[in-house]
């Protein structure tokens, strides 16, 4: 049972609003992540395609670079769609596909088949990751002060 | 404590909803045909997952409605429209609508064995689907025959059994709804103990001419969880005292409640929150080998992932957790049993599982929902085009916008799981600190949670 009194509940309202503004900082500040060594760079990145997998199924570049990505397909018709970026290209086995894109966005983005190709085709997805990857480190951040400010909140 | 809940059943029109008879088989009579509509095109449609009706509505569109809506809002809401045992429940009544007089039941009426009254066959049975569910979910044929072994030992079970045997000690999907049912915000509920102890009929468990006993096996007086209560509202039918209700209530109110904390229950929390933690790794992360593994069944790869998969659930993430159980029993010098503290610890995992269970889902629900348009007009996958949709062109909802749903939602869980925990530590009558080692195994698992689905 929670208790009621006024100055314990001022505390916890104290840790709440410490909580939210800590999770907000975490959600906004500026991060020490690495910052690319590089400057931005045009990069052509070939991804096979094949019943249920892309080959690579990770692809790691850096944000500002100007991807192409050529897609083969190497048994039936694939799509290579990305979650967040406007990017879908579609291959079938010898006719290959092209698309170039300027990796503006950081974060980590699954991309995934946009043609249906079979009992495993909606998991058929891959990765793509732009560094630096605030987003990821943001989240992981937020959660360790909603896990400090839960345990506080809760700990009388 | 003041009772902090709202008796729903005081608005005259809910009262005169929940107590028609025709409430339940009216939500039947639409759920039945969609589940018969899924198994068939299962049978006779197109073997592609993604074109077929059985595979998009039963794993796409009810995943979606139950882990995200009906779960977290209306717990076993489901259990009551589900079709699966209702042909042998009309069976065992002989009735579609009406009760027979005094509520009798048409069936061998064989008592399920008291060594089997608790939910370890539901969490085999589980296992078993989650083994075998790349396989199941993916492919119409195997999913369809294994809705209709659903039904036909639901239907059996009926015959020989007495009421709702199967969802209660059967279902592999009811033992996890049980679980997190807890966590709903509404309950049905007795309104006044003292006056079910006057009422020496019990017409909400034997039954009267106004309805049947509790399908779920329960005594509505003695209720005090959500996990076994089926919410058919039978008992509001047949109370002649007017002393059943429903309730809004707070969220997890039933994770206040430590009494009847079970090992199996216990390890139901433990699987389906490992199930959800390899089903993130396997289905949705970028590792091919894996989903070609998990689908290969009986391959030699495929008995590696099996031992693997049967050993995180039942041993490896069990046993971390019990490490954090004894830590904390240490840390707080609690006296007692470790096997019961590891017990009541493991209802930590109700809100933290049940939210990893919704962040995967919102990570496959949202890129394929519209599938739903193109199986709607063309069920079968043969040429049809019944509403003209047949042809839309998938077309992913929110895609790379899905973490803003699901980090708030793994966060909820996890504040859940924290209070619970230290809940759990002042009911042993330690330090608050015994629970930072569960604490620290939710934030962990949350955090493996947001590197997979990020």
């Amino acid at each position: 049972m929670m208790d009621t009194r006024p100055r314990d509940r001022n505390l916890r309202f104290g840790i709440l609003a410490l909580t939210a503004l800590l999770a907000l900082a975490a959600l906004v500040a500026p991060l020490p992540v690495a910052v690319p060594s590089l400057s931005p760079q045009a990069r052509t990145i070939d991804v096979n395609a094949r019943q249920f997998a892309y080959e690579p199924g990770t692809l790691t570049v850096q944000r500002g670079d100007t991807i192409t990505v050529h897609l083969e397909s190497l048994d039936a018709a694939h799509g290579l769609s990305i979650d967040g970026y406007n990017v879908n290209l579609q291959a079938e086995p010898g006719k290959s596909a092209d698309i170039t894109f300027t990796a503006d966005k950081e974060g980590t983005f699954k991309f995934r088949c946009s043609i249906s190709c079979g009992a495993l085709h909606p998991f058929m997805i891959g990765e793509l990751n732009v560094e630096p990857d605030s987003p990821l480190a943001r989240a992981l951040l937020v959660t360790l002060v909603v896990a400090v400010g839960a345990v506080l909140y809760f700990w009388k | 404590m003041t009772d902090q809940r709202l008796e729903l059943t005081r608005i005259p029109l809910v009262k005169r909803i929940l107590a028609s008879r025709w409430l339940q088989w009216s939500l039947i009579a639409i759920t039945l045909p969609v589940f018969l509509l899924a198994i068939l095109t299962g049978f006779f449609g197109t073997p592609a997952g993604s074109r077929n009706f059985g595979i998009v509505f039963v794993w796409i569109v009810w995943w979606a409605l139950l882990i995200l809506v009906m779960l977290p809002f209306a717990g076993r809401l489901w259990c009551a429209v589900c079709p699966i045992p209702a042909p042998g429940e009309w069976l065992q009544r002989r009735a579609l609508v009406q009760p027979r007089a005094g509520g009798r039941l048409y069936t061998l009426g064989w008592k399920w064995h008291r060594r089997l009254d608790n939910i370890w066959l539901q969490n085999a049975a589980f296992l078993a689907v989650a083994l075998f569910s790349v396989v199941i979910l993916t492919t119409p044929f195997v999913s369809a025959l294994v809705l209709t072994l659903f039904a036909l030992v639901a239907l059996g079970t009926s015959l020989l059994f007495e009421r709702r045997t199967f969802c209660r000690y059967l279902c592999p999907v009811g033992g996890f709804i049980g679980l997190y049912s807890q966590v709903a915000p509404i309950e049905v509920r007795v309104k006044d103990h003292a006056l079910c102890a006057t009422h020496k009929e019990k017409t909400c468990y034997v039954g009267s001419d106004a309805g049947y006993g509790c399908p779920w096996l329960i005594f509505p007086a003695t209720l005090d969880r959500n996990t076994y209560c089926g919410m058919c509202t039978e008992c509001l039918k047949t109370c002649p005292l007017d002393n059943v209700a429903l309730y809004a209530r707070t969220f997890g109110k039933d994770l206040l409640t430590h009494r009847g904390r079970r090992l199996d229950e216990a390890y139901k929390a433990f699987i389906m929150l490992t199930c959800a933690l390899l089903y993130s790794i396997v289905l949705i992360g970028p590792w091919a080998i894996l989903k070609e593994t998990a689908y290969a069944v009986g391959s030699p790869a495929w008995w590696f992932y099996a031992i693997f998969f049967l050993a995180a659930n039942l041993v490896i993430v069990p046993g971390i957790f019990l490490v954090c159980v004894v830590l904390g029993k240490s840390i707080g010098r609690i006296q007692g049993a470790t096997r019961q503290l590891f017990v009541e610890y493991a209802y930590v995992l109700v809100p933290l599982g049940l939210a990893a269970w919704a962040a995967f889902s919102v990570s496959f629900v949202l890129i394929n929902l519209s599938y739903t348009w193109q199986v709607l007009s063309d069920p079968f996958g043969w040429g049809w085009n019944l509403f003209g949709t047949a042809n839309w062109q998938w077309s992913p909802y929110w895609a790379g916008g899905q973490a803003f749903l699901q980090i708030p939602i793994l966060l909820v869980g996890l504040g859940a799981a924290i209070a619970v925990a230290l809940r759990t530590a002042r009911e042993q009558r330690a330090s608050p600190r015994a629970a930072l080692p569960i604490a620290a195994f939710c934030l962990a698992f949350t955090w493996v949670m947001v590197l997979l689905i990020f």
